[in-house]
């Protein structure tokens, strides 16, 4: 769990070491993430490794530990934002509206989005699909 | 016995009380929220939230002494993030598939989030500050508090929107796209990790691994593709 860790680690300090360095508009994490998929996927060419089995890892596991809980993680920074409550004055019934309203918009578009451009380039596997 | 009084002090000045009541509160959520067969009603955020908040008002014990100890878990988010590293190469061969989806996805998702909330918040009357506030709310808080505040917002608004955007798109994400009989869990993935940032990607790992990791891959996006959308939408304001 320690090596994975500090690979982990390691992937989000180069990422947000990149991320300053070079200005980009990316948080330091997610530059992380696309090293270790892309240090993942060189190191399985390299030792002939399986990339698919990679849950059985160390990185594996700890990563699915991790994920599990994402919801958790969230925690500490909502209870900071729920006594932020009051900023929301006296514009609560807009904000609402426009959350609620924009929530359900979004998700409604980039579905349709996705599932008719999915359709027209038709290369794409069926393997989303579950029932 | 030693004064309750000072053991109170040690503990409510201690890292160790918060940190532990963190992880008891998240694992009573969790408890409630599995007991409902994940109804995505019974949000573990929000229930969460809700008890270690009243806990906070209660005792009377302010926020920077919460996070004291609640900052370790906080700290895990980065780490976490880059962890979709490992579903990511699992389903790489499907994410391949799908990278004109995601693109047009992307593009449309991020242009609705924005604008279909700063016109609905305008005509209810709300001023420019309050909109430029509310236009980057579907992703991170960080990227979003920093876009706000360049745009002259108030980024200590965006993050209240931005985690109430999260929980909503958690909460509803499963009974609409079920009632919209919507199959595909890359797509419904992706436009609640677009919607409702990491939040929303918590929910879609509670329900599928490939919805979960479609939804990581949008909330990287939609950060990158609302920190250049929103200073555009904004000069028509």
């Amino acid at each position: 769990m320690i090596r994975a860790l500090a690979l982990l680690l390691a992937c989000q300090l180069s990422g947000e070491i990149l991320a300053r360095a070079l200005s980009l508009p990316i948080p330091g994490p997610v530059i992380g993430l696309a090293l270790l998929a892309v240090g993942v996927l060189l190191h399985a060419r390299a030792t002939g490794a399986d990339p698919s089995r990679i849950e059985s890892t160390e990185l594996g596991r700890t990563a699915g530990a991790l994920l599990g809980s994402l919801g958790l993680l969230f925690v500490p920074a909502g209870v900071g934002v729920v006594q932020q409550l009051p900023v929301v004055g006296a514009y609560g019934l807009a904000l609402a509206a426009a959350l609620v309203g924009s929530t359900v918009l979004t998700l409604i578009v980039t579905v349709y989005v996705f599932l008719l451009v999915k359709k027209l380039t038709g290369k794409a596997q069926a393997g989303g699909d579950n029932p | 016995m030693s004064n309750p009084f000072a053991i109170w002090v040690y503990l409510s000045t201690s890292p160790l009380l918060w940190l532990t009541l963190t992880l008891v509160v998240w694992l009573f959520a969790d408890f409630v929220s599995r007991a409902a067969n994940r109804n995505p009603i019974v949000n573990p955020v929000l229930i969460s939230i809700a008890a270690m908040g009243a806990i906070l008002v209660a005792s009377g014990a302010p926020y920077q002494q919460y996070f004291e100890g609640a900052q370790f878990v906080h700290f895990l988010l980065g780490p976490a993030t880059v962890a979709i590293a490992v579903p990511l190469v699992r389903h790489r061969a499907l994410v391949r598939a799908n990278l004109l989806p995601m693109a047009a996805a992307l593009v449309a998702g991020a242009i609705v989030a924005c604008v279909s909330a700063v016109a609905i918040a305008a005509a209810f009357g709300a001023p420019r500050q309050v909109l430029v506030s509310l236009a980057p709310k579907s992703v991170t808080a960080g990227i979003a508090m920093a876009v706000s505040e360049n745009l002259g917002g108030a980024p200590a608004l965006t993050a209240v929107l931005v985690i109430t955007t999260g929980i909503l798109g958690a909460v509803i994400v499963t009974p609409l796209m079920n009632a919209l009989r919507i199959k595909d869990y890359a797509a419904r993935g992706f436009a609640v990790g677009l919607t409702s940032h990491g939040i929303g990607t918590a929910r879609a790992f509670t329900v599928d691994e490939v919805a979960g990791t479609f939804a990581g891959i949008a909330m990287g996006l939609n950060g990158l593709a609302t920190s250049l959308i929103v200073p555009l939408a904004m000069q028509w304001l």
